[in-house]
């Protein structure tokens, strides 16, 4: 065999091991978007979603001992709901954006592995409200804090 | 005022870059000197009038010019006075200034450098650099224009994105884009070659440090971004396969397997037309990192905002992608006549398998980037891949790459005999697979950690008996041991810096694996006075405190850590600032050589009584950071400039 024809059989071999494993991959760990409405359409239990959607607001429900986290998730026209463990990250509220990523149980939930808060470009100015919200909160923190 | 000012500087630098490319061009024609001489004169005017755009910018920020739109968005009252200079480039609009001002400067390197010494070339080059230049005005003026107008003129600003108020955040972006910008001057030469049919190995030689530069400040840049994510975000990683991180590292990929492929072009007269590809394909990347990063087609955390600059982007790559390959096409004859490979057991054919292997993981991380938008084009549903793909694919690529790593410097060229490969891999082959041995029996039973622990070992012997040996052949001319290797590394500082930065690979290598395979973590909600326990660390919490700062205030826990003795008190803290809608967690850690402590506040109760905590013990993360800081001083070794003749 010349070297040419060497080169180009090594050729076919590392492009055909890339597109397998590339395919595995891709096959394996494909997540697929979601809005509730979607997956209520047609939940598969034990598939790797990622559900967007906003938290309604009062459905929030947070147990800090047990790290169990549960809520809502609404596209406007349908709802999910969603339990979680673990500490909701900075940016996750009420009425806020977040994406999921989890999978849909036989019991009729949605498993969130990993939260993803969304957060918003849009400036807000700070208003008074939340002003006096961070003073209550210093002050109780330095009252009882210590 | 400033404003108008800034946007005046902006259109006159827009218009002398048009006019310097067009004289460069004209210039390089009809090899007149006077219009090539008025072109650098032009590009001297435009890095004067972006210098002062810059500093103008800068002194707005410093003076909290709030009729600045840019720097009341991203400015206010209580932002401290460093933080002000580094929310110049805290987004968007500065970062373009940033970009253009760091095109400019390097014009004015090349103008410096190769104005005598490269009559074909330079004024291509020249050309070339400020036409893209041109571009990158033209994107300031338009699309992201930092000097607009506020009206009215608010009483305070927005202040700079919290998460940006870090030390890294000085180098990161600098660092990043100077590696980004670097790669324009390897381009501009290939692009000069091309059009003047000189494809040999001029432009090569010309522009082989630049690219050691590029390289060393992108390395540098992925190397701090890696650390800020590490120690700002508090997620206890330091990289996420986002899309913003792998358009820094989609370039990254295809510039190393450049500085790679050139000693095959250089040595043997071959690969021509893949290194002029290689250059194009990198600076390509660099276009579509800021298109992807900045135009909103894909989400990311990095979550930059949006608007026309994506088009703006797309456009130019299109338009330089084309023109590229137009000249390539142009020019397919000289490409003939290379050099031919006479055997597969050589070291042109190692060489040749790591740029196949570099430019097939750039490949990988690009498809799995885009796989969302291919397959909602495709197939209509929005898919993608996350980390899990980009590990399990890439892993094996890497793993080749490091033995290869091993291979390719030593083994001989055209043709290795099968006692070149014995005097050379005997010992290291050996040391690699008792290196193996000796991490299974002290327990390891993941086979991907014992075939990293082989091959890095493998690899850093080959290093060994290499420098061992041209020691070895200086001390036998009558050096003494220290001068003999300290000679070495400053003769032979291309080959030498290479070997080191390999080191620092090594290293990285071998934290990267350590910290995916060894590292624990754990989540939970602690009293006042109760303790959470992980991998033998004791954590006590001990209470809350309340810390006001200048433009923000936090919530600072106290967590006493212990492992039989104390060892310290950890405080991770939330920040709150006003013009936030959340509080921003701030992570502390103790780094440690075996493994880090790293603790994030989660959540607490506003009494103070009860805390939720992240914590983390991370194993040999610390050797990535120093394994970064022997690769960019193996890089800087490399750039030093070369003093082959006296022995």
């Amino acid at each position: 065999m010349n070297q040419k024809r060497k080169l180009i059989v090594g050729g076919i071999v590392i492009a055909g091991a890339l597109t397998y494993m590339i395919y595995a991959g891709v096959t394996q760990s494909a997540v697929y978007f979601v809005t509730p409405a979607e997956l209520r359409a047609a939940p598969v239990p034990g598939k790797a979603y990622r559900l967007g959607g906003m938290v309604v607001p009062g459905s929030l429900k947070w147990e800090p001992r047990s790290l169990d986290l549960s809520f809502t998730l609404s596209d406007g026209t349908a709802t999910v709901p969603v339990r979680h463990k673990g500490t909701p990250p900075d940016l996750f509220g009420e009425g806020r954006g977040a994406v999921l990523e989890g999978s849909w149980t036989a019991d009729g939930y949605f498993k969130a592995t990993l939260i993803m808060a969304k957060h918003s470009e849009e400036y807000k100015a700070p208003h008074d409200q939340s002003e006096a919200g961070y003073r209550e909160l210093l002050k109780t923190l330095r009252g009882e804090g210590r | 005022m400033t404003a108008d000012l800034g946007y005046g500087m902006t259109l006159i630098a827009l218009g002398l870059a048009v006019y310097g490319g067009v004289a460069a061009g004209a210039g390089a024609r009809t090899g007149r000197l006077a219009l090539i001489e008025s072109a650098q004169h032009a590009a001297l005017g435009v890095f004067v009038l972006v210098t002062s755009c810059f500093a103008l910018l800068t002194y707005a920020f410093l003076t909290f010019d709030f009729s600045v739109r840019y720097v009341a968005t991203n400015t206010n009252l209580g932002t401290p006075f460093y933080y002000r200079i580094t929310g110049v480039w805290g987004a968007l609009e500065g970062s373009i200034i940033l970009w253009s001002w760091m095109l400019a400067l390097y014009t004015i390197i090349l103008i410096v450098r190769h104005r005598v010494g490269a009559r074909e070339l330079y004024p291509w080059a020249l050309a070339t650099m400020l036409g893209i230049l041109a571009f990158f005005l033209l994107v300031m003026t338009v699309a992201a224009p930092p000097f607009q107008r506020q009206a009215p003129v608010p009483a305070d600003g927005r202040g700079l994105n919290p998460l940006l108020e870090d030390t890294g955040m000085i180098t990161h972006p600098v660092a990043l884009y100077l590696g980004f910008t670097g790669f324009t001057v390897p381009f501009a030469f290939a692009m000069a070659a091309l059009i003047t049919g000189r494809i040999g190995d001029t432009w090569l030689v010309l522009t082989r440090r630049w690219t050691i530069v590029a390289w060393y400040f992108l390395s540098l840049g992925l190397l701090i971004g890696g650390w800020w994510s590490y120690h700002v975000l508090g997620w206890g990683g330091y990289w996420a396969w986002d899309p913003v991180e792998n358009a820094a590292f989609m370039p990254w990929l295809t510039g190393t397997a450049f500085l790679h492929s050139v000693m095959i072009q250089e040595r043997r007269r071959m690969l021509r037309l893949w290194n002029i590809s290689l250059v194009i394909l990198t600076f390509g990347l660099t276009l579509f990192g800021t298109f992807l990063t900045r135009s909103g087609v894909i989400a990311s955390v990095h979550a930059f905002t949006q608007g026309s600059i994506g088009i703006l982007f797309l456009g130019f790559l299109a338009l330089v992608l084309l023109t590229a390959l137009g000249l390539v096409a142009w020019r397919w004859e000289t490409f003939r006549s290379e050099g031919e490979l006479d055997s597969v057991v050589s070291r042109e054919s190692a060489f040749l398998l790591n740029n196949v292997l570099l430019v097939a993981a750039a490949f990988t991380v690009f498809f799995g980037t885009v796989f969302p938008l291919l397959s909602e084009a495709v197939r209509g549903v929005k898919v993608s891949v996350g980390a899990p793909f980009f590990n399990q694919v890439n892993i094996p690529l890497f793993l080749s790459l490091v033995f290869l790593m091993g291979v390719g410097p030593l083994i001989a060229w055209r043709r290795a005999s099968l006692d070149n490969l014995k005097r050379n891999f005997l010992w290291p082959v050996a040391l690699g697979i008792a290196a193996a041995a000796a991490a299974f029996a002290l327990g390891v039973r993941s086979l991907l950690a014992a075939l990293t622990c082989a091959t890095t070992v493998f690899v850093a012997a080959t290093i060994a008996v290499d420098f061992t040996r041209a020691t070895r052949a200086r001390l036998r001319v009558g050096e003494s041991l220290l001068p003999a290797m300290g000679g070495l590394l400053l003769r032979h500082n291309r080959r030498y810096g290479g070997f080191v930065v390999h080191l620092g690979i090594l290293i990285i290598a071998l934290g990267v694996m350590g910290s995916h395979a060894w590292s624990v973590q754990t989540e939970t909600t602690l009293h006042r006075g109760e303790t959470a326990e992980l991998a033998g660390y004791r954590f006590r919490f001990d209470g809350l405190t309340a810390v006001e700062e200048s433009n923000h205030f936090k919530v600072v826990g106290a967590f006493t850590v212990s492992n039989g003795r104390v060892l310290g008190v950890l405080r991770p803290a939330k920040k709150f600032y006003p013009q936030e809608q959340a509080p921003i967690a701030y992570v502390d850690y103790r780094l440690g050589l075996r493994e880090d402590l790293y603790l994030v506040l989660g959540d607490f109760a506003r009494d103070g009584s009860q805390a939720t905590i992240k914590l983390q013990v991370n194993r040999l993360v610390s050797w990535i950071w120093i394994g970064g800081v022997v690769l960019t001083l193996g890089a800087l070794l490399a750039i030093l400039p070369e003093r082959h003749k006296s022995v």
